[in-house]
């Protein structure tokens, strides 16, 4: 049996360098891989591309790199609840690259299933599709948009087993299994961490040939962003 | 004329039976809350949930479960989780089958703008792109005019497009519309609003054919 278990974050983020592409899962604070951005905001990796459908908040998630002028450039669908991501942007400091949500997925799924582009209606007619190929399809007009490369994925599972297999939680699934195996490294935190063959394999959300590195989270603060109930 | 409420109300009762239906932030959330009780719809959240709940009670809250404003919510019963991939692949395969969202403006050909005001505000176009450029039934649902008293249902959107020549419904405070090839055919009036009042708050070429009906609430 092939393992992927490393110790800790440390030895998970082996490699990661300055100037790199990274691809980040999460929606909003939802799924997103805590313990990997803490480390990196440690390291003080600097000039990095983010490839990750938002931005965090001021204070957690990707606005800590924010803060800390480590990000070069926002490849997201989504910016808002952000001041200092919109301050930067504003400035000139951060370039920005806003992709629809559908066609980041894609662009992630593609890199992970090996198809250099994919074609997609999502964005025509829009600047979006601004000097990028376009072709009709069944009458209908779509826009060529090529695969992400990137140099590591960090992502966020639920459950995982030593031999990278992953089980994603409610909506904290979200980008997650999209980026596994889209990037040269991927590295999986999860909450839960068993030996192989305690996970049920019809189960699996990932299979572990898509995960190089997999480690137990030692923290997760798994924040609210919109805190919304109803009254009993 | 309607407030945000009456919008939505009116809009609820273009959700029929059986329809997997994705909602957008703003007034479109609040649909939900009028589709009548013999009706059986699952809400879609492109974030990667279908048959989409309440809010949850105090303290039951989860952060693994929210919806694609990032707001707490609960799963029904028949409930699925899934990735962003197969998430838009439902919508951009067009098995959803009505898409409701919010506009800054709607053009008579069916263009629409709502996620960028260049220079003021740059937050992204989340899945809006994605939903317009496949959804087949689109209903946007806005106010008229804008703060300003303007048309916000024009010959020519001046804002940066989300989609071109999407839009097939639009309800407002004021009326309901259909964008046919010649613009915007008036359907029905807001209770006590004269097609007069509609004609002036419309820039956009406005169809009016016979007697126009007032909604009914």
């Amino acid at each position: 049996m092939i393992t992927k278990t490393v110790k800790n974050v440390q030895e998970a983020l082996k490699g990661v360098e300055n100037g790199m592409t990274f691809m980040l899962g999460g929606f909003g604070l939802c799924g997103i891989p805590e313990n990997a951005i803490a480390e990196l905001v440690k390291l003080n990796i600097k000039d990095i591309t983010c490839i990750s459908n938002n931005a965090g908040v001021d204070d957690f998630g990707l606005g800590l790199l924010l803060q800390k002028k480590q990000i070069k450039k926002m490849i997201s669908s989504y910016v808002g609840e952000n001041a200092e991501f919109e301050r930067q942007m504003l400035s000139g400091e951060l370039d920005v690259e806003l992709t629809p949500q559908g066609t980041l997925a894609a662009k992630c799924q593609a890199a992970q299933q090996g198809f250099p582009a994919i074609y997609t209606p999502a964005g025509y007619g829009t600047e979006v599709a601004l000097n990028k190929e376009t072709r009709m399809f069944d009458g209908k007009m779509h826009v060529l948009e090529e695969a992400y490369k990137a140099d590591f994925a960090f992502v966020k599972a639920w459950k995982g087993d030593t031999a990278g297999n992953l089980i994603f939680k409610g909506t904290a699934r979200n980008f997650n299994p999209c980026m596994c195996g889209a990037a040269k490294i991927t590295v999986a935190e999860v909450e839960e961490l068993v030996p192989a063959g305690e996970l049920d394999p019809n189960h699996i959300h990932i299979p572990g040939i898509f995960v190089q590195r997999i480690f137990k989270g030692a923290h997760f603060e798994k924040r609210i962003e919109q805190r919304t109930v109803r009254q009993k | 004329m309607l407030d945000k409420n009456g919008i939505a109300k009116r809009i609820a009762q273009e959700v029929k039976n059986g329809f997997y239906v994705n909602l957008g932030i703003g007034i479109p959330t609040l649909v939900a809350n009028f589709v009548r009780d013999d009706i059986e719809v699952e809400f879609q959240s492109e974030n990667g949930i279908l048959g989409m709940g309440a809010f949850p009670f105090e303290g039951e809250e989860d952060a693994d479960l929210i919806n694609a404003g990032k707001q707490t919510i609960t799963a029904l019963p028949g409930a699925s989780y899934f990735d962003s991939a197969t998430s838009f692949g439902m919508i951009r395969g067009k098995h959803v089958d009505l898409t409701i969202l919010g506009a800054m403006e709607v053009a008579e050909n069916g263009d629409i703008a709502n996620w960028k005001i260049p220079g003021k505000m740059v937050k992204g176009m989340g899945g809006a792109m994605d939903l317009v450029a496949s959804a087949e039934n689109i209903i946007v649902a806005m106010m008229h005019t804008n703060k300003a008293g303007e048309s916000k249902l024009l010959k020519k959107c001046s804002l940066p497009l989300t989609g071109v020549g999407c839009v097939t419904k639009i309800v407002t405070n004021l009326a309901v519309l259909e964008v046919i090839e010649e613009g915007f055919k008036l359907i029905e009036r807001a209770p006590g609003v004269s097609v007069e009042e509609i004609q002036k708050a419309t820039e956009g070429n406005l169809i009016i054919e016979g007697e126009i009906p007032e909604m009914e609430l």
